[in-house]
Formats: structure tokens, C-alpha cells, sequence
């Protein structure tokens, strides 16, 4: 699971959660493999981006390093900038661990990179 | 000046055509006019585009078109294209002429020949005859008549400046070919459509397939219809073996997939190959992606119930391409269980496989509209198959939103009995009101009905068998005809 769906991802599915956002990770096994990089995409996508919560899930990971904690105004145009952005958004990949949900503490695995979102029926709303 | 081309179809999903062209034409904002009007037992449109890139544009995204020719000659006998041709040689008009209308004849400005003809242009004649077989030595005798355009670069075979072609037309029916083409064309050979993909993306090369994936042609007619383009977000909601993001990652979209089956998405499912035994290790979607070189649009996959809402209010995708379960080949499911106050025990938990209750056809439809009214960009596309039994369907049946207008509505025929539409609706408005309307009331559950009239007998099943063996071998014969 990469970054950029942890920041859409919510568990409002659970029975009696209302935001259920954002998720808090945890992360037993992190990966980062190499994505090409485009800068008209991440550019594109940041903005769709919920940037404060983007920034405090790559930090509870160990992927923070050098990315700022608010947006600047001309984002689109600093490269540096937008290759940390591309790295913490698409590149860091957590393979194994597990999600919870910030209301009522269930847990999600994540395994071989796919999280598990399903419930059983007795938590269906 | 608007140049004329003959843009040649590939002679299937006849009623995908329209559908396809139209959207990649307001893709690119590309203005068309039709000299003549289409009709759908000619493979073929002859149209005005206002530059030649137009026509490159169409022909870098269609699977559907086989080439593109800018037009000079068009006639209804031999005889008669040839006079055409020489008489575009002294057309200094600048403008078409369109001679005997009954006959459809069309004689090109002289301009369009004479850039050809420089010296330092090679080139090649090309042969196409549809529907009818002729030997080399038949196409060579044909390209001998053309020795009066003054061409005048060196003939090259191979990567030639500049490609002819004459094309003769026989009808479709290879059962009742004609003495004489029913319609012929000459002109310069302008880009090939995207026919090769088909081959690039089979299934049959595929590492990662279901039983339920999409075959490759059909998927890019989907992508095209969605107006996937460059930096897309796509999500296709019921991913299945992802056959359909992998169409939309080749058209340079991000895409994310989920779906309900956990072994599936983790390449645990049976093998739906033909005589393989387990599922290799390398067996996923990602590596779907990494076989076709686009594993860097490879974003996510969630198993996950499409049921029960999972994105983040705000979420906005640019297209949603997919094909949710019909209920006979998969079954259509959602978590859940029909009773009130039920709890399940601690030490019952693990391990425990949730139970799941009909997620009938037109309650995933409602889900489905709803999502997209929802969660999709405005002007953004829906791009989704529903099943009809042939007899009762009825546009009226079709799944409706205020917020999502249909664009497009192409039938695949199944069986005898049974069909499935291609719909393509577009966000037209923001401002979807807090109360869900049930978009699919009025659809009818394709599941009870296909069991209820007991699709396919043993006999009927037999009966189609030898009814796709016998297109198979006419298509084939007419394949084989074409090759210059
Ligand atoms: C027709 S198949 C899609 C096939 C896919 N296009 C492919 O390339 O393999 C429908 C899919 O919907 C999934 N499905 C069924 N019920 C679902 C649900 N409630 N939520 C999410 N997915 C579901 C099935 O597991 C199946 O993979």
C-alpha cells in the first residue's frame, strides 16, 4: 500500500464509525522500489491530497525526511520539492502491517502490499 | 484547408464504432465531417478532418479503425477510379470535385498529388482488396496501372517516404463476392490504428487472467470510451484480474482497482489456464502492469466490499471503467447477514469467513451511479457492461442519475438469448443532494431472469458452438484475403 491510498482510504464502513479518518499504520515490513517519475502528475495530485495528514502518516513510518509539513504557494514549480513529494507519495510501499481505525480501534491487515478492507457481517452497518 | 480521409474499420463490434471514434474525437476536440454518410455494412467512413495530425491523433487510440488514407480517388469501377486520378492530375482548383453524386466519384486537388511526387520521396504502392483473394502477381498487374501519376522518387520497399494504397471492396459477405468491387479508393497511407494492440495485450500471453477477464480489444474500446488520457486516476471498482486497468495504464492513467475476492487479488484462485495445475507466484496484477512496461501507473489494490463506503468524502477520480459481476459466471455478493442485532463472539472472529447475502443486479448499479455521482471529477466518465436478456430490453431499463447523463450505449451480443451493454455516462453536475436516489429502480435482476428462462440447453449450446466455428472460418478467410 502506498501512501497516496492511505490518504483516501477511510473505515466508515465499520458499523457505528462516522469519519473513520485517517487510518494509523503500522508498518512491519516497508519497501521502497522505484517509480518513474512524473512531474505533472504529482503536481496534479496534490492538491486532491489531505497534505497534514499525508505528512504525519510518511512520519509515524520513518519517511518524513525532508518534506515540509504545510504545502508552499508555488509547489508546481520546485522540482526538489515535488521529487520528495513522488517518492513519499508512490515509492514507499508498506508490504506488511496492519491499519486501524481512529474510532474504534479495529484493525486491517495489510499483506504482500494489499490491505484488507473487508468485515464480517456482524460489523456491517 | 480540410483534407478527406478513408478511415477503415476492422469489420466487428460494429455498434461500438460510433461510440468509440466519438469519444476520442471530444477527447482532442477534434471537429469531424462526413462526406458521406456511414452505414454500418461498410467497414469504412469518408470524412474531412482539418489536418493531417487530426488524423494521427484518432488512429493513436482507436482499436477499432485499421488505417487511415488520405483520400484522392474514390469510384465505383477500376475504370473509373483511374479516370478520376487523371483527372485530379489537372485539377488546379484547390478544391474537390465531386463529380456525379449517384456514383459518389471524388477527384482531389492536384496539390495533394504533386507533394508526393518529388524526387527525393521513395515510395511503395500498396494493394488491399477486401473480401476477395488475388495472387501477388494479380497486385503486381494492378500497381502497373498507376505508371501514369509522375512520381518520380526512387520505389522502396521497406520504411518508404511515402505509402500508397488502392483499395478495392468487396462487401463483407464471403459467401456472395462479386466479379467487380462494389467501391474502390486511392490515396496516400496516412497511420495504422491500434489493431496491434489486441495481439500485444492477449489474454492468452497475459501471466494474471480470471475467468471473467476482459479480452484485450474490448477493454481498450473501454479506456477510449472513458477518455483516459495521460495523468488520469482510474478506478475500476470491481477489479477482478485488473484486465481493465491495464488498458487504462497503457493510455497513461494511475490506477487503482478493488474487489471482494481476497484469493483473487492475491493470485490464489484456481487457474483458469487450460491445463495449469497452480498459480505461479508471479501471478498478479502489479506484474500484469510490468509485463505491458507500465507497472509505474500501478498504484493500489484493496480487497474490499463495493457495497460499504470506503474513500474519503472528496475523493475524485477522472474515469471509472468496470464490469461488475452478473450473478452467472461469479456470484454477486456483499457481506452481510439477514438478521437484526447480530454479534459474533471473540474466539469466533478468527477465521472466521464473513457470510454474504445477494447483491443484486439492480442494487449494484444504484451503488455503482451513485459512486460516480459521488466520486468522480466533473465531465469525468463512467464506463461500465450490463447484462440484458435480448427479448425484454428496453432503454427505460437502463440505471439512471440526475448527475450523469449517457453518452454512449453499444450492445455485445452473448448468446442467443442474452446480451451485454457497453454504458458510457459523464458527470454533468456537482451537486449531488444528500439523499441517494435509487438509480436502478426499474432495472431488472438479470440473474433471476437468466436462470428463470434457462439460458442454453445442451442443444442450443451445441447449435453455437457450430455457429462460432462457422464465423470463425469465414472470418479467417476474409483475414487471410487482406494480406498484401
Ligand atoms: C465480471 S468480474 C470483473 C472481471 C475483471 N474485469 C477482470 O478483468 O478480471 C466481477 C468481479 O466483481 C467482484 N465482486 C463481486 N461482488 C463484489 C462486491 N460486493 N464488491 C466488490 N467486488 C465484488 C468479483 O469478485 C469479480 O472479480
Amino acid at each position: 500500500m502506498k501512501l497516496i491510498t492511505h490518504n483516501m482510504l477511510t473505515s466508515k464502513c465499520l458499523k457505528g464509525v462516522v469519519t473513520g479518518y485517517p487510518l494509523a499504520i503500522n508498518a512491519t515490513d516497508i519497501k521502497v522500489k522505484e517509480v518513474d517519475f512524473n512531474p505533472e502528475f504529482i503536481s496534479r495530485v496534490i492538491p486532491k491530497l489531505d497534505w497534514e495528514v499525508l505528512w504525519v502518516a510518511a512520519d509515524s513510518i520513518g519517511h518524513s525526511d525532508g518534506l515540509p509539513r504545510s504545502l508552499e504557494n508555488k509547489y508546481d514549480e520546485n522540482e526538489e520539492f515535488l521529487k520528495k513529494a513522488h517518492k513519499v507519495l508512490l515509492e514507499v510501499e508498506v508490504e506488511e502491517g496492519h491499519l486501524t481505525c481512529p474510532e474504534s480501534g479495529r484493525q486491517f491487515p495489510i499483506s504482500k502490499g494489499i490491505p484488507n478492507m473487508l468485515l464480517n457481517e456482524a460489523e456491517v452497518q | 484547408m480540410w483534407r478527406r480521409y478513408l478511415l477503415w474499420f476492422a469489420h466487428e463490434h460494429v455498434d461500438f464504432r460510433h461510440a468509440e471514434i466519438n469519444s476520442i474525437l471530444s477527447l482532442f476536440k477534434i471537429p469531424i465531417k462526413f462526406i458521406e454518410k456511414p452505414c454500418l455494412e461498410k467497414p469504412y467512413w469518408i470524412v474531412e478532418l482539418p489536418s493531417e495530425d487530426c488524423a494521427k491523433k484518432i488512429a493513436s487510440r482507436s482499436v477499432l479503425m485499421k488505417n487511415c488514407i488520405e483520400l484522392w480517388s474514390r469510384a465505383k469501377s477500376i475504370d473509373q477510379l483511374h479516370i478520376n486520378l487523371r483527372k485530379s492530375l489537372q485539377n488546379t482548383t484547390s478544391k474537390w470535385i465531386f463529380e456525379n453524386v449517384e456514383c459518389a466519384e471524388h477527384i482531389c486537388p492536384k496539390e495533394l498529388i504533386d507533394v508526393c511526387c518529388s524526387p527525393n520521396s521513395s515510395f511503395k504502392i500498396e494493394v488491399e482488396t477486401f473480401c476477395k483473394h488475388f495472387s501477388i502477381q494479380e497486385k503486381l498487374d494492378k500497381i502497373e496501372e498507376f505508371t501514369y501519376l509522375p512520381l518520380k522518387g526512387s520505389v522502396k520497399l521497406k520504411n518508404p517516404d511515402i505509402t500508397l494504397s488502392y483499395l478495392e471492396f468487396y462487401g463483407v459477405n464471403p459467401n456472395n463476392v462479386p466479379e467487380q468491387p462494389y467501391d474502390l479508393f486511392f490515396g496516400k497511407w496516412i497511420s495504422e490504428g491500434q489493431r496491434d494492440l489486441i495481439r500485444f495485450h492477449s489474454l492468452k500471453k497475459r501471466k494474471f487472467i480470471g475467468n471473467t477477464s476482459m479480452d484485450a480489444q474490448l477493454a481498450i474500446v473501454m479506456a477510449n470510451q472513458a477518455q483516459i488520457a495521460p495523468g488520469h486516476i482510474v478506478i475500476d471498482p470491481f477489479v477482478g484480474s485488473g484486465s481493465l486497468l491495464i488498458a487504462a495504464a497503457h493510455f497513461g492513467a494511475y490506477v487503482w482497482g478493488s474487489d471482494i475476492d481476497y484469493m483473487m487479488l492475491h493470485g490464489r484462485t484456481r487457474p483458469t489456464r487450460v491445463g495449469q495445475k497452480v498459480r505461479s507466484k508471479e501471478e498478479s496484477i502489479k506484474n500484469n502492469l510490468k509485463q505491458y512496461g507500465t507497472e509505474s501507473k500501478y498504484i493500489d489494490i484493496l480487497v474490499s466490499d463495493f457495497s460499504l463506503p470506503l474513500w474519503r468524502d472528496g475523493v475524485k477520480f477522472d474515469a471509472m471503467i468496470t464490469d461488475p459481476p452478473y450473478g452467472v459466471r461469479e456470484p454477486t455478493e456483499k457481506i452481510g447477514i439477514e438478521r437484526n442485532n447480530y454479534t459474533l463472539s471473540e474466539e469466533h472472529l478468527t477465521n472466521h469467513i464473513p457470510s454474504k447475502v445477494e447483491y443484486g443486479l439492480p442494487h449494484i448499479y444504484s451503488d455503482l451511479l451513485n459512486f460516480a455521482a459521488r466520486h468522480l471529477e466533473m465531465n469525468g466518465r463512467l464506463v461500465c457492461w450490463f447484462p440484458v436478456i435480448r427479448a425484454d430490453y428496453q432503454d427505460e431499463q437502463l440505471p439512471s442519475h440526475p448527475c450523469l447523463k449517457l453518452i454512449a450505449n453499444s450492445e455485445q451480443i452473448l448468446t442467443k438469448l442474452t446480451a451485454r451493454r457497453l454504458l458510457t455516462y459523464e458527470k454533468i453536475c456537482d451537486d449531488v443532494s444528500s439523499v441517494t436516489v435509487d438509480p436502478s429502480s426499474g432495472v431488472p435482476n438479470f440473474r433471476d431472469k437468466y436462470f428463470a428462462i434457462g439460458e442454453e440447453t445442451r442443444r442450443e449450446r451445441k447449435e453455437r458452438r457450430a455457429e462460432e466455428i462457422a464465423t470463425y472460418a469465414a472470418v479467417k478467410a476474409r483475414l487471410g484475403n487482406e494480406v498484401t
